[in-house]
């Protein structure tokens, strides 16, 4: 069997309570019992029973006086654990420090460091969850927020799994039934098996649509919401952008954006995700030059999920209509498709409101006092997450090939539906019927797909 | 067997075991390959028996036959000889799911086959029972090519002709043939007679071991009171070979003068016969036909049954084999679909030249009084007397799981089998199995590749594939529901599809395969031409989308659109088309279908490429499933002895789930790229 001892820190690294690390494979019992010593200083984990916790210090295999943490050790044995292999975990100090030589005196003692998602990958090799939880694990690791990880784990806990258990069984209960008519017309009718199978056709289709639109929620989630300001200058999109970001001040990343050929700027507003786009271009124009930084950030909102229009409502009283809104509603007409949302900002000078019929949702705000910022949280909420409240068990599709196999299932799906207008003959509706069936069971690995290793070994970095 | 002192000794390259349905098909693709072939029949009276149903064809075994025929076999030529009545059944239906039946005249059909064995050269026929097979261990150090030294290669010419482009498995059919550590080297008869041969076909039917059951009254005999093969299954044991036991039945025959036609309903043949051979003339089927008739069980039939079911041999437990779920005797029906309140039965003549009356439908292992008072109460057959009781038969027959998909044991090259033997049920799918069998046991002999249909291309690749990987636990009947892809498998194309397999082995000629690739061209030509010739709303286009209750075009449309169109056929819009080129019915017939159902026929054609894909991932034979990591327990055992050659083979075994097969081929990806 194929299994080189692994170990990683199996929980965030940082200055937290407990620290984990897992080690996980055939040796995995004999080289943490090499750096392991009970109270009484002897190696004691040889032959422990599976599913035990032990007390005692990890020690410097060289010095076994020397002390590393003090800690507890739980031992799993194969096949029950969560790689069905055999599974020690040492529970220590939470210090990154302390952590981090405890993980070295592991690898040290002939471990070797697992690489992401390699857990996963055993414990998907093994048997112990299905593509779609394996899958979700790997959500989880490169997950973003708290939102993104809560579906994550909801998919990983066999939701998806389920879910499309329910409907491929249902699905094949029908083909079941044409088929069995089609051999023994005799005994089974397909009188007014048509009108039958157009309802669940319905409910099916609207099961599937319900798990796409949570993809594009799961993908915001996952990834964040790509959101770009426009305003003219001295619209307020700086200190819009301060109150973003002092709001909570986790910038998580700054990626050159590879396909967006952008700067983005992630930042948390409870349990949203934006990714603010450009937002570099947004402060230098605000910076240097008198003139509306619309070209440039016409580019950016090309790439946007949402356009938060800010707009200086202070002008609203002196000026006409026309100069609080130039340019503002022909670049709302040029992005349509984008969701947008209207900031009327500096509302502490004027409460004054233009009589506009935007196209978005307005919002009273200001930069300055905070006023309506919690609205547009809960609007940005609206938009983006509806139907999937953060504390409820909704289930999430937030991987790309899971969405894609939706899709083909619901073509398919619709293929049926068409048959039945047409008055095809039953037998043809196995056909597609049968499409629908097995692309939904390529989520869950339940039917082979052509490109499963391919997909295997990209996703887990196989055959390094 | 030494003590006898007979010392006889003749040479043949093919022994056939049994002269059925399999049987006959064998010795004929055998012989008529060129090979000496020399066929074993208890009786000779009994070649071609049809035992039970007096019908040839049937949902599903309607496409056997033509594939058979689109294949060289006989069955197809056969009844369309000695039919008395025929049917296209579903017509109603998608064309996927026609099929043709053709109800016998029994004694005419075993008549015709038997002339036709006679008249065959390099064939011998031979009453008597084989009671023992000889072989010899494979000695692999010296013999390393084995299968390729028996002699043949370099004389047969065969028609390994370059149009022939989609061969079949031209990679890697040596494995079929490297894993057996036995070969074939002759039979012994019971009469102590040796025959050698380099071959052997095993399609002993119902025959081995068989007992016959009516209620409490047993009898050690084959079907029809024949005699049963009793020695044939020790020396096959002793080969390594693993017996089990099945059991089908068939219903009584009554005698015609003692039914009241008066109330049954009569079903008569179509009006104009198709014939199931593609070569047969149409015109030479269209005759007289007799009518079958349709009555019912009703209550009483069903209480009648209820009390006696203690009676019943499977019921009492006295048999041991297992039935077939898809043709069950009346018992099972009234168990099974307890809230029927009857059951169809059709009475169908045996022959012309006989009264007897085949209740098909009521099929009973019950005893004799019992049976008589049941059908007593089925209207029309109130004062019926019985000429033959209904019974079962319980035989050996073998898991197919020994076999390759070339229906060779995987354990001894040479050693071949078909038909009830291998755990079908149903004269056509014995027959189709005999084809294949006779067809590589020549091509054993002959040193080429063993021809294998797949499951995209044939109900035959269907039949044979679920025989071989799946867990069968009763007698396998070839249903349309078990084809995956049928609306590309139709009766209609059998011969577009495999007439270039029939020509390629040898058993189709010349002629009739340039036939098929210039029909196919015409087709192509022809779909075409509907596609790119369009027609616009003039008024001579109204008028006959109007006289066929169409609705009226806004714009210019290809005539292949409006094929589309439920009410509008091929036929009726020529008078829009004049352009049309002349053109045969079995060309336009084709034409009609893939237009109009060209996009369930895309979709099909996607599936199909899905599961080409997983056939051609081969695993390799020296594959050792215990360095694969993570396989569960069941699948490492079913891998290991069913030892399957592609990764789509692997995935239909029972026993390997989906996720086996990615472990699988994420244990194959990584060892390619190392």
């Amino acid at each position: 069997m194929n299994s080189e001892t692994i170990a990683a820190i199996s929980t965030a690294l940082s200055e937290s309570g407990i620290g984990i690390i897992r080690v996980s494979g055939s040796e995995a019992v004999d080289i943490v019992n090499k750096i392991f010593v009970s109270p009484g200083g002897r190696h004691i984990l040889k032959d422990v029973a599976s599913h035990t916790i032990h007390y005692g210090f990890i020690v410097d295999p060289r010095d076994e006086s020397i002390h590393i943490d003090e800690c507890l050790v739980s031992v799993m044995l194969s096949p029950r654990s969560f790689t069905a292999e055999d599974v020690v975990e040492i529970n220590c100090h939470g210090g990154v420090f302390v952590v981090k030589k405890v993980l070295s005196t592991v690898l040290s003692a002939g471990a070797r460091l697992a690489e992401p998602g390699e857990f996963s990958k055993r414990a998907f090799l093994n048997g112990r969850l299905d593509l779609s939880e394996a899958e979700a694990v790997m959500d989880v690791i490169s997950s973003k927020s708290d939102s993104s990880l809560k579906a994550s784990l909801n998919q990983l806990s066999g939701n998806i799994s389920s879910k499309i258990r329910d409907i491929r069984k249902d699905i094949l209960y029908n083909i079941a039934f044409i088929e069995s008519a089609l051999d023994d017309p005799e005994h089974i009718s397909l009188d007014g098996f048509s009108e039958k199978l157009y309802g669940l056709l319905e409910v099916w289709l609207s099961e599937i649509d319900k798990l796409i639109r949570s993809n594009d929620s799961g993908r915001f989630l996952r990834e964040g919401i790509g959101t770009v300001l426009l305003g003219k200058p001295n619209a307020g999109k700086s200190s819009v952008m301060n109150l973003l970001l002092g709001e909570d001040r986790a910038i998580v990343t700054d990626i050159a954006g590879t396909t967006r050929d952008t700067l983005e700027e992630y930042i948390r507003l409870d349990d949203i995700g934006l990714n603010l786009i450009d937002t570099a271009g947004i402060r230098d124009t605000d910076n240097a030059v008198e003139q509306i930084g619309v070209e440039r950030a016409r580019k950016a909102a090309e790439n946007a999920d949402l356009i938060i229009y800010v707009v200086d409502n202070s002008e609203a009283d002196s000026c006409n209509v026309s100069d609080v809104t130039i340019g503002y509603l022909d670049i709302m007409k040029e992005f349509s498709d984008k969701k947008g949302i209207v900031l009327l900002n500096k509302i502490d000078i004027s409460r004054d409101l233009p009589d506009i019929d935007f196209p978005y949702p307005v919002i009273e705000f200001s930069a300055k006092t905070g006023e309506g910022f919690e609205r547009l949280k809960e609007t940005i909420s609206d938009m983006f997450y509806s139907g999937i409240k953060n504390d409820s068990d909704e289930i999430v599709i937030t991987n790309m090939r899971h969405r894609q196999c939706l899709e083909e299932s619901r073509n398919s799906l619709i293929n049926v539906r068409n048959s039945l207008d047409n008055d095809m003959e039953e037998d043809f509706l196995s056909i597609d019927l049968m499409d629908a069936y097995s692309s939904l069971g390529k989520i869950i690995g339940e039917d082979i797909d052509d490109d499963l290793a391919t997909e295997i070994f990209s996703k887990f970095c196989l055959g390094k | 067997m030494d003590v006898l002192k007979n010392t006889l000794c003749e040479n043949y390259d093919v022994v056939v075991i049994g002269a059925g349905h399999a049987g006959c098909e064998a010795a004929l693709a055998c012989a008529r390959l060129g090979l000496e072939t020399i066929i074993f029949t208890v009786s000779v009276d009994s070649i071609a028996l049809m035992p039970c149903n007096p019908n040839i064809g049937g949902s599903s075994k309607g496409h056997l036959v033509r594939e058979i025929d689109a294949l060289g076999g006989e069955m197809g030529k056969n009844i369309d000889k000695t039919f008395i009545q025929s049917k296209m059944l579903n017509v109603s239906k998608g064309p996927a799911v026609h099929s043709l039946r053709a109800q016998a005249d029994k004694q005419d059909y075993a008549r015709s086959m038997r002339k036709v064995l006679e008249s065959q050269e390099h064939l011998t026929i031979k009453q008597g029972e084989v009671c023992e097979i000889l072989w010899e261990n494979i000695d692999k150090n010296t013999d390393p090519n084995s299968i390729l030294t028996n002699g043949y290669s370099d004389e047969f010419s065969g028609n390994s002709d370059e149009k022939v482009t989609n061969g079949y498995n031209s990679d890697n059919g040596i494995s079929y043939y490297s894993s057996a550590e036995k070969r074939i080297i002759g039979v012994r008869s019971y009469t102590g007679t040796t025959y050698k041969c380099k071959s052997v076909i095993i399609c002993t039917g119902t025959y081995l071991n068989a007992r016959c059951l009516c209620g409490e009254a047993i009898t050690y005999t084959g079907p029809n009171g024949l005699q049963a093969a009793t020695h044939l299954s020790d020396s096959l044991k002793a080969m390594g070979i693993d017996l089990r036991r099945f059991k089908t039945g068939t219903p009584a025959r009554m005698d015609g003068k003692t039914i009241d036609y008066s109330k049954l309903s009569e079903q008569k043949g179509d009006e104009r016969v198709i014939p199931f051979s593609f070569s047969t003339d149409p015109e030479s089927v269209q005759k007289e036909q007799v009518s079958c008739w349709l009555t019912y069980t009703n209550e009483e039939t069903h209480n009648i049954i209820r009390a006696n079911l203690d009676r019943s041999p499977i019921y009492a437990g006295i048999i041991e084999g297992t039935g077939p779920r898809y043709c069950p005797s009346i018992e099972d029906k009234v168990v099974k679909f307890s809230d029927k309140d009857r059951h169809q039965v059709f009475l169908e003549p045996e022959g012309l030249y006989t009264d007897e009356v085949y209740v098909d439908g009521m099929s009973s292992s019950l005893p004799e009084d019992v049976q008589q008072a049941m059908y007593r109460t089925v209207p029309g057959l109130e004062n019926c007397r019985i000429v033959r009781n209904a019974y079962a038969i319980e035989y050996d027959c073998i898991n197919a799981k020994q076999l390759f998909n070339s229906l060779q044991f995987k354990n001894v090259n040479g050693l071949f089998a078909a038909g009830q033997f291998n755990g079908s049920s149903g004269y056509e799918e014995a027959a189709a199995q005999g084809l294949i069998a006779g067809i590589n046991a020549s091509m054993y002999i002959l040193g080429r590749e063993p021809l294998v249909l797949d499951r995209s291309e044939s109900y035959i690749g269907v039949l044979i594939d679920d025989l071989v990987t799946k867990d069968n636990r009763e007698p396998y009947r070839m249903m349309t529901s078990k084809a995956e892809y049928r609306l590309l498998l139709r009766q209609d194309n059998a011969d577009l599809r495999l007439r270039k397999y029939g020509y390629k082995v040898g058993l189709i000629s010349r002629e009739t395969f340039d036939e098929i690739c210039e029909r196919e061209k015409l087709i192509a030509a022809e779909v075409d031409r509907l596609k790119n010739t369009f027609v616009g709303a003039s008024k001579e286009v109204l008028t006959f989308l109007e006289s066929v209750g169409s609705t009226p075009l806004t714009t210019g449309v290809s005539l292949a659109s409006l094929l589309g169109r439920p009410e509008i056929t091929y036929e009726n819009m020529s008078v829009i088309d004049k352009g049309r080129p002349v053109l045969d019915k079995r060309v336009t017939d084709q034409v009609e279908i893939e237009v109009r159902y060209e996009g369930y026929i895309e979709r099909q054609k996607k599936q199909v490429e899905h599961f080409k894909k997983m056939e051609t991932r081969k695993i390799p034979a020296d594959i050792d499933y215990d360095e694969v990591p993570s396989l569960r327990i069941e699948a490492r055992q079913k891998l290991k002895e069913f030892k399957p050659l592609s990764i789509g083979q692997a995935s239909r075994l029972s026993g390997v789930s989906p996720a086996d097969v990615s472990v699988l081929l994420i244990y194959l990806e990584k060892r390619n790229t190392h």
